[in-house]
């Protein structure tokens, strides 16, 4: 789950890590009012999950109340690469003095926490990476050793950061590295962290994701649950307990386990069609859950038809046979449907599905082609 | 032969008075698994339809000796259990939890390999280990795989493995044994573990691997494929239209910006002198022809 800007930098204050006094806004009144708060100038920043907000108008500084009128009146709706702004932060203006780069996340091929130092921030690390690789210090921790203060601090010099801040950055960076760690982030990352012309160090900005995974043992983040789609079909989705990523074609999809999910994606792809959705609907495909995705699916407008591609292993084909004959008497779906169900125990269930079998419910042998048909049904 | 694990391994199943543990445990029991054992803190001296459970798996691997062990166990547990099983001294840890925090699952992988370095874990979130006809330790329903190979699979992901298992036994085509490795951010096992035991493996004449977007674990691989085996390999990789920046279900399946893409992945693969398929299908057909061509 990515955190907005704003979430991120109070993830951060729970671990200590400096950031800009600010507040956050949805209409333009209370962006004044966190403004008089934060102290003039501000900088007013639309809160939207991607990049290139300043480019695209998202990023105003303001000099007294009026500037936070207009600025936050004009930021408030706008939309900025089909994200729609409702949330402002509204922040006291850094006199920037440089601009570094610092982030934790975990490598996988070292299967350790890459930690990334860089005196050139600012700008998209990937650039950064690519055209001048040695400007990025990267260290690599164990996480059975962790990062000292020691370790952070030659890691401080090895990136060229000015020796007169090098202990206060070596010691935000052990915060940073406890808040990837202990804050349970896949990402913790601050571009720029600047140093200000007063000579402090602080995180400008915040990007922050958090490994769905640990939910379990963080029930503050319910909150962050709450704000993290706008997609209503996601939320429908989430709503339902469903694993569903809204995409943008006409078939809708139905697998069990992410692997043959994406596999059906891509299949439906090379027939010469393009798929609504993604959904895995896991091991158990039972009625209620064969309900609740052919509902979600069938919310969706752009929706022709429905491919239902369920391979048995432990999950018995008669079973999701009956889930499906069970759902259909529940749900009014308005989308042709194409099943094809393989696996343990896949005579029975063709046999359970038989006499419903109809122009509205197709069956095909093998993934290529119920594919192939449920293109054809959604081109018709 | 099989790898890693034989008809003569021994499981302690972790976990077995559970709901799934009991299910899986004993469904591997009937397949003819050698479960000895099970464990479950506060169950000790009780047993599962007549499988003895302990206490700790220092007391069943001391009262059974058996030598490796299936952890199903929720992700709270989960590495808990992994790293008892490897200090009373099992080998071979087949962890199936889907749901492991990842900063549990790399401290999990680091100390396993600092401080237990003999033992083997394979997953988490993976659907196990089969060697048909000979054992069968995690969640794969025995009755899609046929015994006696030549082929041997490795894979990230769960249904798609069994995809491949039905494929290939609906043609006629054993397995020697079938490997999933599992989709989580850090696998115990890799593709080229597996890859470099199916090569060393006399009865393994070739090879299917089935790889996802995310990570360039499969980059990893082509490179060792181009390298080391002589075995054909042919490869399928899910998520050519996976939209980037999004988790497909499985943590191991994100990709960010052009790393880890399926097209890159393939074409890696490609290069190296794998069949790359284009989906499970053709895998299936592609490797009854390769199977064939072996004579």
């Amino acid at each position: 789950m990515d955190l907005f800007e704003y979430q991120g930098k109070q993830y951060f204050a729970r671990w200590g890590i400096p950031t800009s006094p600010g507040g956050v806004a949805d209409t333009v009144d209370e962006a004044v009012a966190r403004a008089e708060e934060a102290g003039y100038p501000v900088v007013v920043k639309a809160q939207v999950k991607v990049g290139g907000r300043g480019k695209a108008g998202g990023i105003k500084l303001a000099a007294n109340a009026d500037e936070v009128r207009q600025h936050a009146g004009a930021i408030l709706g706008l939309d900025i690469k089909g994200h729609v702004v409702h949330r402002l932060w509204v922040e006291h203006a850094s006199d920037i003095a440089e601009e570094y780069y610092a982030s934790f996340t975990l490598d996988r091929q070292a299967r350790q926490h890459l930690g990334m130092l860089s005196a050139e921030g600012g700008v998209e690390i990937e650039e950064v990476a690519a055209t001048n690789p040695e400007a990025i210090a990267r260290l690599y921790i164990d996480p059975v050793d962790g990062l000292d203060l020691d370790t952070a601090t030659t890691w401080v010099g090895a990136a060229g950061l000015p020796d007169q801040i090098r202990d206060q950055t070596a010691e935000l960076l052990v915060k940073l590295y406890r808040c990837y760690v202990e804050g349970d982030c896949d990402l913790a990352e601050i571009n720029p962290l600047i140093l200000t012309t007063e000579g402090k160090v602080h995180a400008l900005d915040a990007k922050v994701t958090l490994d769905d995974n640990a939910a379990f043992r963080h029930p503050e983040w319910e909150e962050y649950a709450a704000t993290e789609t706008e997609d209503p079909r996601e939320l429908m989705a989430k709503e339902k307990g469903l694993n569903y990523i809204g995409l943008s074609g006409t078939v809708g999809i139905i697998a069990n386990g992410a692997g043959l999910a994406m596999s059906t994606l891509d299949v439906v792809n090379q027939v010469g069609g393009s798929a609504a959705n993604f959904l895995d609907i896991g091991g158990g495909a039972n009625a209620d859950v064969m309900a609740a995705a052919l509902e979600v699916i069938n919310a969706d407008p752009a929706v022709k038809s429905i491919f239902v591609n369920i391979f048995g292993g432990i999950t018995r084909v008669d079973e999701v046979a009956q889930g499906v004959v069970d759902a259909l008497a529940r749900v009014d779906i308005t989308s042709p449907i194409v099943l094809r169900l393989d696996g343990t125990n896949a005579e029975a269930g063709r046999a359970i599905l038989a006499p419903h079998l109809s122009d509205r419910l197709v069956a095909e042998p093998t993934m290529l082609d119920g594919a192939r048909r449920a293109v054809a049904l959604a081109g018709k | 032969m099989s790898i890693f694990v034989n008809e003569n391994t021994k499981v302690v199943v972790q976990g077995l008075t559970g709901s799934q543990g009991r299910f899986h445990g004993l469904r591997n029991r009937d397949y003819g698994t050698k479960v000895v054992a099970g464990t479950s803190p506060g169950k000790g001296g009780t047993d599962v339809d007549g499988v003895p459970v302990y206490e700790t798996m220092a007391e069943a691997v001391e009262a059974t000796g058996a030598d490796a062990s299936f952890v199903v166990v929720p992700p709270r547990g989960a590495c808990d259990a992994i790293l008892e099983a490897a200090a009373a001294g099992i080998r071979f840890i087949v962890c199936i939890t889907e749901g492991i925090p990842a900063q549990d699952e790399a401290l999990t992988y680091n100390r396993l390999i600092e401080e237990y370095p003999a033992t083997r874990l394979l997953g988490p979130n993976c659907p196990g280990i089969i060697s048909p006809g000979k054992t069968n330790i995690g969640i794969t329903s025995g009755d899609i795989a046929l015994p006696g190979g030549p082929v041997g699979i490795v894979s990230r992901s769960g249904t798609l493995t069994y995809q491949a298992l039905h494929e290939l036994s609906q043609q006629g085509i054993g397995q020697t044994t079938c490997v999933g490795i599992g989709g989580d951010p850090v696998p115990g096992t890799s593709f080229i573990d597996v890859l470099s035991a199916f090569e060393a493996d006399p009865d393994t004449k070739a090879v299917m691997m089935i790889g996802e977007i995310g990570g360039a674990e499969e980059e990893r691989a082509a490179e060792y494929i181009a390298e080391h085996m002589t075995k054909p390999v042919v490869a399928y990789i899910a998520g050519v239209t996976a939209p980037p920046g999004r988790k497909m279900g499985h943590a191991g399946a994100i990709i960010s910006g052009s790393q880890g893409t399926a097209q890159a992945k393939m074409e890696a693969l490609a290069e190296a002198g794998a069949v790359v398929a284009r989906n499970p299908t053709e895998a299936g057909t592609t490797m009854v022809e390769v199977v064939k061509g072996l004579g």
